[in-house]
């Protein structure tokens, strides 16, 4: 495996898009089994958390925020220019868009489901055994278990989905399926249904960069499967770690204020 | 007359979102757990990594209680009493599947969830999880933990009643944490299941209850900063031997523990002492709850996996339910009180 990975590395090291393939940079680190070892807090750095397609710079969608969370452009991070949607799921798309304040589930601090949490501002941590690759993330607090032993097929839905892992060569490949079609992919309203299949594959492109592929497949929502492509960077502090973001008790005044009860009623 | 569903049991209100572990696994024989000594005889198998190794799937559920009970003086039952006392504790959780019973509604732990009596359990023959002191009791609550309960009832007297509100409400109930999730780690009343991954440098702690995972780095050398405060403290961990220690700090102090504040460092001990269970030793230092460090110490037994997940916040029908319950009852309250046609 190592000799391969040598003979491969000045085509990954070239093309970024060659680096989605099955051999690791050889500086990168491996496991003492061998395998590619991904253990550390990894981060997304691009506008993918916003709107995975292509898109100008948009305004902020609270006016109070103004330029502080205006959407910066992006070249986008998906195959071609525009996710393939059904017409009907198109409109719900830009409905979904439209009405993105009151509807996107993150907003109200639910698990971010998958892959949204993979380049979402925060950082993720990957824990890697031979049995269970941990995939942590800070935003609430998410956890997904990936299941490189004892796999099964998804026992009920969830919102991060139900993982199994395997080596495909040097790259991580997980089949995600269970999904209960509540989370979206981004900010923009991007959705899928509760038939949604994730397959990522995460491949060392360099000792602090990981290549991060994941294609997209729901035939109730998409007319052929999509893929997004990015990297993801290492945190390379000395003192990196996931903090805790446990963001309930600020989106209570948000999803139960109106059932506050009134001091007048109260006769306080 | 109208009243909200009064729910005891934390977060069991949100389970609409949560689900249980499989059944119990099958009975394991074991040592008595008095007999046990930490890293004696057994060595555990080690990581890829190197590490002893203390991965899968555990339980801390136990009859075991925190404090020695009144009128008990000894550090252990005999077998015999032990099976007498949980004999009666597991036939009065059964008796909340009694049909037509609200219990039978709400809490059916046959359906949804494993408490303590359908658990996998290690046997443990202690009156007590404090060790230290040597009477199994905690310590006094000294000057400044007295002030901090006091100064604590008063912030919650403000939020008004418990249905004014969701901040009003229990940590659990809100699915902002369990209380017990720690550290240091309690068996929570149902579904006491945890699961350790090592990597190579971190030990992960996933508690299924609220999906709380605990990020442990090994041989950190970098104290964590005052400023940032935790629900569950900043973890830093390190091997003793075949003993994995980890030292907690910088709490926020809003899920206290027992009455415990900010100051409060937890020392944990995980010790794996056979195949199938973990000791699980801690001590809590807090100077501004009380005057002397205490100790106490309970086991881990294995137990299938896997753990699903456990979408509480995204589930929590019962918050938002029970917030409607008490505006609705407000309402006709002020209907009643209104005189009859009096539009």
């Amino acid at each position: 495996m190592r000799t391969r990975a040598a003979a491969m590395t000045l085509a990954v090291a070239l093309s970024a898009a060659s680096a989605a393939g099955q051999t690791a940079d050889r500086r990168a680190p491996r496991t003492p089994d061998g395998r590619p070892d991904l253990n550390g807090i990894w981060q997304a750095v691009n506008t993918a958390h916003w709107d995975v397609e292509p898109h100008s710079a948009g305004p902020s969608v609270v006016r109070e925020l103004g330029a502080l969370s205006a959407v910066p452009a992006g070249l986008g991070v998906i195959d071609g220019d525009a996710i393939p949607y059904r017409p009907e799921a198109l409109a719900r798309r830009n409905e979904n868009r439209a009405n993105r304040l009151e509807r996107d589930p993150a907003v109200k601090c639910y698990l971010p489901g998958v892959p949204r949490g993979m380049y979402m501002p925060f950082p993720v941590q990957i824990i890697q055994s031979p049995a269970h690759v941990m995939i942590l993330h800070e935003f609430a607090g998410a956890v997904r278990t990936v299941y490189m032993e004892d796999q099964m097929d998804a026992p009920a839905d969830s919102w991060m989905g139900w993982s199994n892992g395997r080596w495909e060569g040097d790259t991580l490949v997980i089949d995600t399926t269970g999904f209960n079609g509540l989370t979206w992919f981004d900010q923009s309203g991007n959705f899928h249904s509760e038939a949604l299949h994730v397959v990522e594959r995460i491949t060392p492109r360099s000792p602090d960069t990981l290549w991060y592929e994941v294609t997209i497949e729901d035939p109730e929502v998409f007319t052929r499967p999509w893929t997004m492509r990015m990297p993801l960077y290492r945190r390379v502090e000395e003192n990196a770690r996931l903090l805790e973001f446990r963001c309930v008790e600020f989106v209570e005044d948000l999803i139960y204020g109106h059932l506050r009860k009134q001091p007048d009623e109260a006769g306080r | 007359m109208l009243r909200p569903f009064i729910v005891s049991n934390g977060a069991l209100a949100a389970l609409a979102g949560g689900l249980a572990l499989a059944g119990p696994g099958p009975a394991v024989a074991q040592e008595p757990a008095g007999s046990v000594r930490a890293g004696e005889s057994y060595r555990a198998p080690r990581t890829p990594y190197g590490h002893p190794d203390l991965q899968g799937f555990w339980s801390n559920q136990t009859y075991t209680p925190l404090e020695r009970r009144e009128g008990v003086t000894g550090e252990f039952y005999t077998p015999e009493e032990l099976a007498v006392i949980e004999g009666g504790a597991a036939s009065r959780e059964s008796a909340q599947t009694e049909p037509g019973t609200i219990p039978d509604v709400h809490y059916d732990f046959t359906q949804f969830g494993l408490d303590r009596s359908q658990a996998d359990r290690a046997r443990n023959l202690r009156t007590s999880m404090i060790i230290d002191p040597p009477d199994g009791r905690l310590p006094p609550v000294n000057a400044g933990g007295r002030r901090t309960a006091a100064e604590r009832a008063e912030a919650q007297a403000r939020l008004g009643g418990r249905w004014d509100s969701a901040e009003a409400n229990q940590l659990d109930d809100r699915c902002i944490i369990m209380r017990g999730v720690g550290p240091p780690m309690m068996p929570s009343g149902y579904n006491a299941n945890y699961h350790i991954v090592q990597g190579a440098d971190h030990v992960m702690i996933l508690s299924e209850m609220i999906h709380d995972a605990r990020i442990i780095p090994l041989d950190d050398p970098a104290a964590p900063p005052a400023g940032v405060r935790q629900w569950i403290g900043l973890s830093r961990g390190r091997w003793e031997g075949d003993t994995l220690v980890v030292e907690t700090t910088n709490f926020n102090g809003r899920n206290p523990f027992r009455g415990s504040g900010e100051r409060m460092r937890v020392t944990e001990r995980f010790t794996r002492v056979s195949d199938d269970v973990i000791e699980y030793r801690f001590t809590v230092d807090d100077p501004g709850t009380w005057d002397r460090p205490w100790t106490a110490v309970n086991l881990m037994q294995r137990t299938r996996g896997p753990l699903f997940e456990f979408a509480c916040h995204e589930g929590n029908y019962g918050l938002y339910n029970t917030l409607v319950g008490a505006r609705l009852e407000e309402r006709r309250a002020a209907e009643e009180a209104e005189p009859s046609g009096g539009r």
